[in-house]
């Protein structure tokens, strides 16, 4: 059969299982658009490519799949940087397709030209420019391949105009065979065995989750493992969702906005299981301090991240579930037995009184919306079973401290790049990958405004997205260092000017609500999640309200500032 | 501490420059670097010398591990291995002091290979402490240029 190499990358889509992509067309691309309506493919026309990358990245997180995000050469490729950056960071997998000028032009400065696969390197799994018809089919298989298997992250095929225009004989490859390019999924044994060994000598073992769990899907495993073993659970920012909010077991995020129990008891734990976390600098603060009580174990299936910013004790190479999976069946004959694993009472007893003393709080003041209760409300009213994305700054925090998220890929943050304009663009895709659940942007009013225009993508294809803006006015989290570390010099983060967000929703042909007095918060709320159509709730809080607990960054975890 | 790290990598376009992007964007540094083609159609061998503590060297290690196009990496460092490189070096030669420099030449075995009225450029090979040490013994006449390979190396045989 012969194909063009435009009709080669829809045939390809097709076989790797993608219904949904999102992109924008251009000149470079054209070929691919002209074939599109023939194939079994959803096409969202976002209304920037930062929009489409994003949404791919949101559908991504919120399916388990791969995301698909196809745009054209030039500004369209550029443009799509920081959501690849941003899914890179996270480990997200993502395939991006970009155009390119035709292959006698590449290096002439041609229109529209730019070396996107230069540009993307450091901030792409892998790369690819497609110089020959013949290596486009194998090109897409490993490019989906590199995306999902391993660490999973974003892979980008460049495509010149020429070769998507040429022919050839299809053939997609069955299998992927790349000789320096073999993921470790499988722990190694005696280190499994000592790891149970170090569980049952532990008198205050601690998990601590991040998002590698929810990447390989061990989140079964992982509440097996802390709800048989009483092992208490804290988890980073991508980890939010690896066992349930409501858990007893589990203490909240730790690190910089961290629960007092979760930062205490890193600084106390005799053992800590670190499965699917980096040790972000943000989750350590002061690295010479953290966690000096502990036996450092350390669980990923990326190699580079052991080792890279603490130093560990046991280092075990191995996917999360494949390990945790492992650990089960060690574990499993010692419970029927007399050898078992030994209680902590007092270790829970501990945690216990840290978290009835010193738990996430807020002080209410009257007539004032305080953004705690609003997210309070929204998990009231949801009762968890929404998918919750965010913005960056404030409202993130916010949310990932107040909703107790029940599963794992209902919380959907640009966590390691910190993307401002992320939430809304990831709301449309994982609203595109749930049709029927509730999917809810906590922003904030700076945030929003950076991707605001995907307000027409949300509203042209009937998403009912709801995006509640924390509105204080401010780009609060700079504003919160401005006032805590910098004298109050409130420079340049008051955002005087901002537009009429109810009329702005109704431009767009979407619905709005403002929200100023507290005692009607729930019910607004009730009223626009009940809508089937794209909401926005403009909420006033309070502006000068921060988030706390705060470890002041280069600090130690027990260095906090509370309310 | 100085490293010699062996690299086997596929020859594709830019598998140069993500090993250079890699270092630079971590800001790791390369001391020197060696790139050809090896026996093997499509594999090409590199040998970078680096320096930095055991912490800095294994990351090194295992980003580079990480890269889709690498194929092997090994720390020669430590172990049996043979080290080369060659340098070109342009030195002062007046009338006097002509006689003394070939004298270094011989003790060195190098060769001269190109001759003017009052300079000599002289080819030398050898491992990094020869090329420091004949460094050493010309400056006194005046070096007017060097340039250098970057160090080749290779493991020795199982003997």
């Amino acid at each position: 059969m012969e194909l063009t190499g435009a009709q080669i990358l829809l045939e390809s889509l097709v076989r790797e299982g993608v219904d949904v992509m999102f992109g924008y067309p251009g000149g470079a691309v054209i070929d691919i658009y002209h074939h599109l309506p023939q194939y079994p493919l959803t096409h969202i026309l976002t209304r920037h490519e930062q929009g489409a990358i994003h949404a791919a990245d949101g559908y991504a997180r919120a399916k388990g799949k791969v995301g698909v995000c196809l745009v054209t050469s030039g500004p369209g490729a550029t443009n799509t940087v920081t959501g690849i950056a941003t899914a890179y960071m996270d480990s997200i997998p993502v395939v991006i397709f970009t155009g390119q000028v035709p292959t006698p032009l590449i290096g002439n400065d041609a229109f529209q030209e730019v070396d996107i696969v230069g540009i993307s390197r450091p901030c792409t799994k892998h790369n690819y420019l497609v110089k020959d018809i013949k290596e486009m089919a194998a090109t897409i298989k490993e490019a989906f391949y590199l995306a999902r298997s391993g660490r999973p992250g974003p892979v980008l095929v460049d495509l010149p105009k020429d070769i998507l225009a040429s022919k050839t004989t299809y053939h997609y490859p069955e299998t992927v065979h790349m000789r320096s390019y073999n993921p470790t999924y499988e722990p190694n044994k005696k280190q499994v065995r000592r790891v149970v060994d170090l569980i049952r000598k532990a008198k205050k073992p601690l998990i601590y989750a991040g998002g590698g769990v929810i990447a390989s899907n061990a989140h079964d495993d992982l509440q097996w493992l802390a709800t048989t073993c009483q092992i208490p659970v804290t988890a980073t920012l991508m980890g939010l969702g690896c066992i349930p909010g409501e858990d007893p077991l589990f203490l909240g995020m730790l690190g910089m906005h961290g629960t007092y129990t979760a930062n205490h008891a890193v600084s106390e734990a005799d053992l800590i299981l670190a499965v699917g976390a980096r040790f972000d600098d943000r989750v350590t603060g002061k690295v010479t301090t953290f966690a000096k009580k502990a036996t450092l174990v350390h669980i990923d299936i990326d190699p580079t991240s052991i080792q890279k910013n603490v130093a560990v004790h046991v280092p075990v190479v191995s996917g999360c579930r494949e390990f945790l999976s492992a650990l089960r069946s060690e574990i499993e004959p010692c419970l029927k037995g007399d050898d078992c694993l030994p209680p902590h009472k007092e270790w829970l007893e501990q945690i216990h009184e840290w978290a009835t003393t010193k738990p996430l709080h807020y002080e209410s003041k009257p007539g004032v919306i305080k953004p705690q209760a609003v997210v309070e409300s929204i998990y009231k009213i949801t009762r968890g079973e929404a998918i919750i994305t965010t913005e960056v700054g404030q409202n993130q925090m916010w949310a990932a401290q107040f909703y107790k998220f029940k599963y794992p890929r209902t919380f959907i943050s640009s966590g390691g790049l910190g993307t401002m304009g992320y939430g809304f663009p990831a709301a449309i895709g994982a609203q595109m990958a749930f049709p029927d659940k509730l999917v809810i942007d906590i922003a904030g009013d700076g945030s929003i405004q950076m991707n605001i225009q995907e307000m027409a993508t949300a509203v042209c294809y009937g998403l009912p997205v709801k995006i509640v803006i924390l509105n204080n006015g401010y780009l609060g989290m700079v504003r919160q260092w401005q006032e805590l570390f910098y004298q109050e010099n409130y420079c340049s983060t008051c955002l005087d000017v901002a537009p009429d967000f109810v009329k702005l929703a109704e431009a767009y042909g979407a619905t709005g609500f403002q929200i100023t007095d507290p005692d009607a918060v729930e019910s607004t709320l009730r009223e626009a999640f009940a809508l089937k159509s794209t909401v926005i709730v403009d909420v006033s809080v309070d502006p000068m309200e921060n988030v706390s607990p705060m470890v002041p960054a280069g600090k130690s975890l027990t260095d906090m500032i509370l309310v | 501490m100085r490293h010699i790290l062996s690299i086997l990598m596929e020859n594709e376009p830019g598998v140069l420059s993500r090993v250079a992007g890699l270092f630079s964007g971590r800001g790791f540094n390369i001391e020197t670097l060696n790139v050809a083609p090896t026996l093997e159609a499509g594999v090409s061998h590199m040998t970078i010398t680096t320096t930095g503590d055991d912490q800095i060297i294994e990351q090194i290690i295992k980003q580079l591990r990480k890269l889709v196009t690498v194929i092997k990496v090994i720390d020669l460092t430590g172990t049996k291995s043979v080290e080369r490189e060659m340098m070109l070096i342009k030195v002062n030669a007046e009338e006097g002091k002509r006689a003394e420099i070939l004298r270094i030449v011989d003790i060195f075995r190098c060769k001269v290979v190109d001759v003017d009225l009052d300079e000599l450029t002289i080819q030398i090979t050898g491992d990094h402490g020869k090329i420091e040490a004949i460094i050493n013994l010309l400056q006194r006449f005046g070096i007017k240029d060097v340039i250098r390979t970057g160090a080749v190396a290779m493991r020795r045989s199982m003997q």
